[in-house]
């Protein structure tokens, strides 16, 4: 008496509308209507006129010397923070799939940060990260000159040129611990096997991680770079938990925020969301073609 | 039997109604007060409860409800208005500072005008009249002011100064220097600075502008007489860029830990509003012998000025319960009012009859200055400026300071910038 096929195949369907009506309005709705607003003039707080504006939008950011200085800053973070959480995240991960004593305590150490609210986090490196020198020293200055390190102080995310590597930091420190998981999860996929079959053939560790495990990770490695890309673009309350709107750490979600509550330049504030969705998309877009193809081919 | 019953059901039924509808007609527009502020803690949350408890004994049968948004100079708060008003769903009032930072609500037709209560409620003469004239915009009032605040304040340490040898306050900014001087030859920086968010040093920037050039000349910035390519601009960026080589190295803090490097005699000057004052007296500290104040130097005037900024409330056009939102606009002008919010505020009233023995001997001085300076409006908190200058302002005095107030050329192109953004 099994029931083998669904009799009415529009059932579950029904079952998903409310979730596929609340998509399409809150999130490509909305999506479609911050591009409207984007051609649009209301570029204040007074201005009701929707009607076109074509790309003058779009085209006053690029001469907006406050957007390039955003962009520019946003780019400068994002290499640093995912080059940086990689590696360490990668090392991490590496010390311990050897399977050492502890490790599920040193996983939980590792991932804690995550668990930390951006603005209390913000709140505590701001004062790590604290520009005072020498005998005012605080913070990550005051512990390089207890390591005889003194010449390396600085001025961190103050700083006119490097203030986006020192905000990285913050953000590597928070996010390594979840890339180490994703690699360990990685690792342990690898069935055992191939690692004997490889020691059986001769092979030393080295050339056991480069040419049997690493190529195994190609995909974690994808999904880490994507997941952090992402993160990485739209990058707003660790920001802004450290330095709120300072001139020399904006970046575009800080950007945006300005525009639209301090400026209510609705139409530009769109235009920069848009300009971010579309970063997003180009890094985001790839990887699911990716995905589904791997998939379909499974 | 049967009629009484249905008698009593009659009557039952009559008494309900009447009870329902009685109330719900007073309730169109005076169910209850929605006022929306970013006062949320220390003598500020303290200064609005002596003052809604004015409006709740006036007004007893009004529910108040505060929609506090936390967070410094409103940074927080504006967000969330904005959405509310682009929404149509505003509160019954909302705070601001008076001047052009309303300049945006007022084009879009959001807040009402406020004359007719400047008339019905004398305002106009109880006010200073400089301060309605500066209120005013095309014949029109859009807010009440509830205190003034004073930004162009000089704090500093007797026992510091003692320290380096300064006997009395700097009147110029060239003496300011010299003081600055001394103090750093004794290990102590010569200002404190408040980097983060930029803001005040925008506000260091602006006493600085008006030290080196005058009021008069300072008060054409803003409408464009006074030339921001011109001489007087670049020698007051001159000064700036000396100021800033006598800060703290720590180039984040926020005011009240900028303010605590004076206090603890580990920096000498401090430029900042008024409200530095009874922040410090709130951490038990006494004027006069751990802190003390002058007037911001000054080049040209012969007289004080004094560079306000004022919290105001205001009434939203097509808000639930105008009438509460009157009511609450009343006693924001009212003498009780302003006697029972300003003291711990640590503000003074607007109004010139208000009585001074409430308040401490800094804002006795105040008050005696308010009635008699030159008035000037700080750019940094909302008079000058509309929302979209303001933080062009910000942004180009921060940017320059974080640079190490070496690109004079840059910073000066973007003031002219800021000043386009605050018309456009």
């Amino acid at each position: 008496m099994k029931r083998k096929h669904v009799h009415n195949p529009w059932g579950g369907f029904f079952f998903v509308l409310p979730s596929i009506l609340a998509i399409a309005v809150f999130v490509y709705g909305m999506i479609g209507w911050t591009l409207k607003l984007s051609f649009s003039h209301r570029t204040n707080a007074w201005s009701k006129d929707n009607s076109f504006a074509g790309l003058s939008n779009y085209t006053g950011l690029l001469e907006d010397p406050e957007f390039t200085h955003a962009f520019g800053n946003l780019m400068k973070f994002t290499v640093v923070f995912m080059i940086g959480t990689l590696i360490s995240g990668l090392i991490m991960s590496l010390l311990l799939e050897k399977g050492i004593k502890g490790e599920g305590l040193f996983r939980s150490i590792y991932l804690y940060p995550m668990a930390i609210s951006f603005i209390a986090m913000g709140t505590s490196w701001r004062w790590l990260m604290d520009s005072a020198h020498d005998d005012k020293a605080t913070g990550l200055n005051m512990v390089l000159r207890a390591a005889h390190l003194g010449i390396l102080q600085n001025d961190w995310y103050s700083s006119e040129k490097g203030s986006m590597y020192a905000m990285a930091l913050p953000a590597i420190w928070q996010m390594s611990g979840y890339v180490m998981a994703l690699f360990l999860a990685g690792f342990r996929g690898i069935p055992d096997d191939l690692r004997e079959a490889a020691r059986v053939d001769g092979a030393s560790e080295t050339k056991i991680y480069r040419h049997i495990l690493f190529p195994q990770l190609k995909p974690t490695f994808l999904t880490v770079l994507i997941i952090l890309g992402h993160i990485s673009m739209k990058v707003f309350d660790l920001i802004y938990g450290i330095a709120s709107k300072s001139y020399v750490t904006k970046v575009l979600a800080i950007y945006l925020w300005q525009v639209i509550f301090d400026f209510q330049n609705f139409a530009k504030g769109s235009a920069i969301a848009m300009v971010i969705l579309v970063i997003i998309a180009v890094v985001v877009i790839p990887y699911l073609r990716y995905v589904n193809k791997s998939e379909e081919m499974k | 039997m049967r009629l009484n019953k249905l008698r009593m059901a009659a009557v039952v039924t009559a008494v309900a109604v009447v009870a329902t509808v009685m109330p719900a007609s007073q309730a169109a527009t005076n169910k209850q007060l929605e006022i929306f502020t970013w006062w949320a803690s220390g003598g500020e949350a303290a200064g609005l409860k002596g003052m809604t408890d004015v409006f709740v004994k006036a007004n007893p049968n009004t529910p108040f409800v505060n929609a506090t948004v936390a967070g410094a100079a409103g940074v927080n708060a504006k967000g969330v208005l904005v959405s509310r008003m682009a929404a149509g769903n505003p509160p019954d009032t909302f705070q601001a500072h008076a001047g052009q930072e309303l300049s945006g609500y007022v084009k879009a037709g959001q807040v009402e005008d406020l004359t007719f209560l400047y008339k019905s409620e004398g305002w106009n003469k109880i006010f200073p009249a400089g301060l309605v004239k500066q209120l005013t915009t095309g014949g029109k009032i859009y807010s009440v002011p509830v205190n003034i605040h004073r930004a162009n304040v000089l704090w500093w340490n007797p026992a510091a100064a003692k320290k380096a040898g300064i006997t009395a306050a700097p009147k110029t900014l060239d003496e300011m220097l010299v003081d600055m001087a001394k103090f750093k030859a004794v290990g102590i920086d010569g200002i404190a600075l408040a980097g983060n968010g930029d803001w005040a040093i925008a506000h260091l920037f602006d006493v600085v502008l008006l030290g080196s050039m005058g009021s008069a000349k300072y008060n054409g910035l803003w409408t464009g007489k006074t030339s921001w390519r011109g001489p007087d601009v670049k020698k007051a960026v001159d000064y700036m860029a000396k100021i800033l080589a006598y800060g703290n190295s720590s180039k984040s803090l926020d005011w009240p830990d900028a303010g605590k490097l004076v206090t603890g005699g580990k920096a000498g000057f401090f430029i900042m509003g008024d409200w530095a004052s009874s922040q410090w007296q709130s951490d038990g500290l006494k004027l006069e012998t751990d802190y003390t104040w002058a007037p911001a130097p000054n080049n040209v005037d012969a007289g004080p000025v004094y560079m306000w900024l004022s919290d105001s409330f205001t009434l939203p056009k097509g808000a639930v319960n105008r009438d509460a939102g009157i009511a609450w606009l009343k006693v924001c002008g009212s003498l009780a009012g302003q006697d029972s919010f300003n003291p711990l505020k640590g503000s003074i009233a607007v109004r010139t009859d208000s009585d001074a023995k409430k308040y401490d001997s800094y804002l006795q001085a105040a008050m005696k200055e308010w009635k008699t300076d030159v008035l000037v409006g700080s750019t940094v908190h909302g008079v000058n400026y509309n929302n979209a200058g303001m933080a062009a302002y910000d942004s180009a005095v921060g940017k320059f300071y974080t640079g190490g107030a070496k690109d004079k050329t840059g910073l000066i192109a973007s003031l002219v910038a800021a000043l386009a953004a605050s018309k456009a």
